[in-house]
């Protein structure tokens, strides 16, 4: 990392705050970033009122969807997990992980989308579909404020090597890796804008951009279409590798979700 | 990234394509024009000024006055003709990993050694032979 660095100097200041990284909240010197300290005044004022927030109408909707009986079982989420808008705690801090009889990881989403096959027989959600946009956002407000804490799961780390292999490799024609933005030149200015240090703090975000709620998946893509790499498709495992090791990285950090994004 | 982004849809319909001149490198620079033209500075400008073009000014900053948001991930392109050559200018825009291995400044001239390309860019090169040239001419006149 230390060879890509543009000047030295810069560069032990980002040496420390990868290390901070590394270390987590344990680490008195956490100098890590969530992107919500890099946007403006004006935009944290709106992702910390709650009438202001366009985020939260998605997270209404999703209390709704939650309460709703979908697919031939003719069950809500709320028949099994129970009407308490708390049910879900915690849970959005610990994920991607792997569920049970399976052995690979999932999303949030993901999760979701099991919960309707295997108990709702539903229909999986497609990606990017507002339900399944709105019932993340519902299911990951209930961590609002909850540190990152990606489970213990010894079988996970092989997938999350593969997410930091990613993040680390150049791609594209303009031959960049995620890295090199967001590790080596976090908090300078590409193009006017500030590099966020990448921390998956606030998914589903609503991002002003898109005027819409949308996915680490969807932002991820943003990403790599800015870099002319071939992104892959929305259901591949790569996201799913990149996010595990985007929440390690992140691990401590708290969620925000809805966060609001430019 | 808005801009990138902006920049890669922008650029889908009319990319530059690959070009067959193969550049003569001599020491730290290449000497002759890639098209045995001389480039025009005013189309150079235009095309560093254009983040969807050059996209220079994503990582650069430069004595462009009109483009509000420009980047500080590299030194100011102010002063890059006194500095430098034209031919050693031509090889930092043609391939500056030649001269720095671990360069984060794309290489504009050059298809090879690249991961998943999106499919629209494969095989093109991020600027054109003449877009070099155009370049290279208006930053020689970038003097102190
Ligand atoms: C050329 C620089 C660049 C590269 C390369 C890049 N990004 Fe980004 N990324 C940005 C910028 C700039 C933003 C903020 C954009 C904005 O707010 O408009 C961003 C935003 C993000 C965010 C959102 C952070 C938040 O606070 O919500 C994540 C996550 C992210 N990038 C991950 C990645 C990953 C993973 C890769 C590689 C696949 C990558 N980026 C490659 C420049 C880059
Ligand atoms: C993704 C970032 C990036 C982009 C895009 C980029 N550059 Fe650079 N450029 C750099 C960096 C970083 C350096 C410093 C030298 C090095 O790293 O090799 C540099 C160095 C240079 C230099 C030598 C500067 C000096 O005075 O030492 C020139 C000239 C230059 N770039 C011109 C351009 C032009 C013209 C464009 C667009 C056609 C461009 N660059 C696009 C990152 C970039």
């Amino acid at each position: 990392m230390r060879r890509r660095l543009l000047v030295v100097g810069l560069g032990l200041v980002f040496v420390a705050t990868y290390a901070a990284a590394q270390v987590g909240s344990q680490s008195g010197a956490d100098k890590r970033r969530s992107g919500y300290r890099d946007m403006g005044e004006a935009l944290q004022k709106m992702q910390d009122d709650d009438t202001a927030n366009p985020g939260m109408l998605f997270v209404q909707l999703g209390s709704q969807l939650w309460a709703k009986p979908a697919g031939v079982a003719n069950k809500s989420c709320a028949d099994c997990h129970g009407a308490d808008a708390a049910s879900m705690k915690g849970v959005a801090t610990r994920y991607p992980a792997i569920p049970a009889g399976s052995d690979r990881p999932l999303d949030l989403e993901g999760r979701i989308n099991l919960c309707r096959t295997q108990h709702q027989s539903a229909d999986p959600l497609p990606p990017e579909n507002l339900d399944l946009l709105a019932l993340a956002a519902f299911v990951a407000h209930q961590s609002r404020g909850l540190p990152i804490a990606p489970p213990a799961d010894p079988r996970l780390e092989a997938f999350r090597q593969q997410g930091e292999e990613i993040y680390r490799r150049r791609q594209g024609q303009l031959n960049l890796s995620c890295a090199i933005c967001h590790d080596d030149n976090a908090g300078k200015k590409l193009a006017g804008i500030v590099i966020p240090e990448a921390h998956p703090t606030g998914y589903p975000i609503y991002r002003l951009e898109w005027q819409a709620l949308g996915s680490l998946k969807r932002r991820l893509r943003n990403c790599m279409v800015g870099i002319r790499a071939e992104a892959w498709p929305l259901d591949a495992p790569e996201y799913t590798a990149l996010e595990l090791y985007l929440m390690e990285r992140a691990k401590g950090l708290k969620l925000e979700t809805p966060a609001v994004r430019p | 990234m808005r801009s990138l982004v902006a920049l890669a849809l922008a650029l889908m319909a009319g990319p530059a394509a690959a070009q067959q001149v193969d550049p003569q490198i001599v020491g730290d620079s290449i000497p002759r024009s890639l098209t045995g033209q001389p480039g025009d500075a005013t189309r150079g400008r235009a095309i560093v000024a254009n983040r969807s073009v050059g996209l220079c000014l994503l990582c650069h900053s430069g004595p462009i006055a009109e483009e509000r948001f420009q980047g500080d991930l590299a030194p100011s392109l102010a002063g890059a003709g006194s500095r430098w050559s034209e031919g050693q200018l031509r090889l930092r825009i043609v391939d500056g990993s030649r001269l720095n291995a671990d360069t984060i400044m794309p290489a504009y001239y050059r298809t090879q050694g690249l991961h998943r390309v999106a499919r629209n860019f494969e095989g093109r090169t991020i600027l054109t032979a003449v877009q070099v040239e155009d370049v290279v001419a208006y930053l020689v006149t970038l003097r102190d």
